[in-house]
């Protein structure tokens, strides 16, 4: 593919200007996320309540395509509940590893799948999953994941996830 | 790659017989084209491309000459070993070593240094014992030795460098005293490119009785290395780098050491003989090299010997090193790039940010270009822990490469620029 097809407008925007960036104080649930073969490095931190996701944000160094992922991730979830973030966040680990093409099968990503081209990118792949991942990670209380190990999305391992 | 080759790109290297248009069509790789773009291959340091002449030589090995070696009687076990013991010896020759029993093969320049971690550190050093690394190593110059310090408790000391990159050789000789047992460091670093004065670092050890091990992956393919002069106890290198296949690589030990080490792994061929109650090593370098080890790569090894030492590393010395002094001036000369790595003394290695844009997105936008570099922390965390970056997009050079190939780095580099100004 074209890196002007992944990198396109919308991605490049919410690397310069990502949106619900920082950290919230009041914080109930939150988590780290490390890539360490890219150096991506964040942090979300959001706010629960009952099971819906009142507010989120999410800080860190990271190239464009995890930041943009990132942003445009808090965004999106705000607002929804847990399972249905969870749905998404299959559904965006589907996407980018290739096993859910967008344009055919139904789904609930929406704007989300400007990161479809990520799949041909095996290297990049992670960059995109790594807010999603930590997102996953905080919900279960798990203070730090990374995606390298058992959690790798490109693992031998990965099948069950 | 397209056919044309600008004049200055032909320009030579050196005196000599280095004819880069003829050289590029030795490498049958170089003709590709990546999205379109032709390739322009700058991912070296990794690992560098193969000529027709090792390919040839591989195919020759696999179906003309190949059986097991050191075994049977028939003639292909014995031009097969012909071919692996004869390309030894070119090795031999071409790091000047005294005696070709001082040539172990190993799978790699990591292979060779964990060799050197079990049968030489864990057979001599102990509590308190101390090695003395850099922050220049590689990680397989550092974990083998970490793992060393957590099972004897050895301690590592760590030489620093400055911000050019060059290693501080006060602080160096501060750090010896009478538990330092072993220096282990790297002469060309692959992170930066800086070379390392190992010549004077060898001598500053031995003055204190301290062995030296040289890590000399990103050395031996860009000029030529003598093991006799530099007097290192070790070296270790890699085939694939110096334009050899993968799974093979050689460490280099005085034989004085190698006698007195333990073996690294037992089995078929490092024995004299076996009972269930006693096993007796072979002789060294057989003692190290247990199992059917990786024979048509070392051939190749061989056969890639004889190609570089044809063009000679003074002309492959010569012409990556106006590579560097082009491509230095073209990239850091563009606004909003800085470059890591300025020591004085540097192999073709271009280790760079282009400020507000991850290395990983230079590198994926680069490979539209067709341009190949590595981004990421090159297995070399502490280097960039010592630059306080995460990562760095990394040009390195080989022989075969051109100054179109600078320029098309550097077109690359400014529409990177463009697309995240």
């Amino acid at each position: 593919m074209d890196s002007k097809q992944l990198y396109q407008e919308v991605i490049l925007d919410h690397n310069r200007k990502p949106r619900n960036w920082g950290k919230l104080e009041d914080a109930s649930h939150r988590a780290e996320g490390l890539n360490p073969l890219c150096g991506d490095h964040i942090w979300i931190t959001l706010k629960v309540d009952g099971d819906k996701v009142e507010s989120l944000a999410f800080e860190g160094q990271s190239c464009a395509i995890c930041k943009a992922s990132a942003s445009m991730m808090t965004t999106n979830v705000k607002g929804k509940t847990i399972p249905e973030i969870e749905q998404l966040i299959r559904e965006f680990r589907e996407m980018a590893t290739g096993k859910l093409d967008v344009a055919r099968a139904p789904n609930h990503l929406g704007r989300l799948s400007v990161f479809a081209g990520v799949k041909d990118l095996p290297a990049r792949v992670k960059c995109a999953i790594l807010p999603w991942h930590t997102l996953h990670a905080a919900f279960q209380r798990q203070a730090s994941t990374s995606t390298e190990g058992d959690a790798d999305p490109m693992s031998l391992n990965a099948e069950n996830r | 790659m397209s056919a044309v080759i600008s004049p200055k790109a032909l320009r030579p290297a050196a005196q000599g017989s280095f004819d880069l248009q003829r050289v590029r069509k030795d490498f049958p790789i170089l003709a590709l084209t990546v999205h379109g773009k032709p390739l322009a291959y700058l991912d070296n340091a990794a690992s560098a491309q193969m000529p027709r002449q090792v390919l040839d030589r591989l195919i020759q090995y696999q179906t003309r000459e190949h059986a097991n070696v050191h075994r049977a009687v028939h003639t292909l076990s014995e031009t097969a070993t012909a071919a692996y013991e004869g390309a030894r010896a070119k090795v031999q020759r071409f790091i000047n070593a005294r005696e070709e029993r001082e040539v172990v093969y190993t799978r790699g320049t990591t292979d060779a240094i964990n060799l050197v971690m079990h049968g030489y550190g864990r057979a001599f050093l102990g509590e308190g014992d101390e090695v003395i690394v850099s922050q220049l190593e590689h990680h397989s110059n550092i974990v083998p030795w970490q793992m060393l310090c957590g099972e004897k408790g050895c301690k590592l000391r760590v030489i620093p460098c400055d911000d050019r990159g060059v290693l501080l050789m006060d602080e160096y000789a501060r750090l010896f005293n009478d538990r330092t047992r072993l220096v282990a460091v790297t002469h060309v670093s692959n992170a930066l490119g800086t070379v390392n004065p190992m010549r004077e670092m060898i001598e500053l050890a031995h003055a204190h009785g301290v062995p030296v091990l040289v890590d000399g992956a990103q050395a031996v393919p860009h000029m030529r290395v003598d093991v006799q002069a530099l007097d290192c106890d070790f070296y270790c290198f890699s085939g694939h780098k110096m334009c050899g296949p993968t799974g093979i690589g050689i460490l280099y030990g005085k034989a004085e050491h190698l006698n007195r080490m333990q073996p690294y792994q037992g089995g078929g061929d490092m024995i004299l003989s076996v009972t269930f109650e006693k096993t007796t090593y072979n002789a060294i370098p057989y003692k190290f090299e247990a199992g059917t080890p990786p024979i048509a790569a070392a051939v190749g090894l061989g056969a890639t010997v004889d190609y570089l030492s044809a063009i000679g590393m003074e002309n492959i010395a010569a012409w990556e090193h106006e590579l560097l002094a082009y491509a230095t001036e073209q990239v850091g000369g563009l606004q909003g790039v800085r470059i890591f790595g300025t020591a004085p003394d540097k192999a073709a290695v271009l280790s760079f940010e282009v400020a507000g844009v991850h290395p990983h997105d230079v590198g994926t936008i680069l490979n539209e270009e067709g341009v190949a570099v590595r981004t990421g922390h090159h297995c070399a965390q502490p280097v960039m822990q010592r630059f306080g970056v995460p990562a760095t997009a990394r040009a390195s050079f080989s022989f075969y490469n051109t100054l179109d190939e600078v320029d098309q780095l550097v077109a690359g580099i400014r529409r990177v620029q463009k697309m995240f100004g």
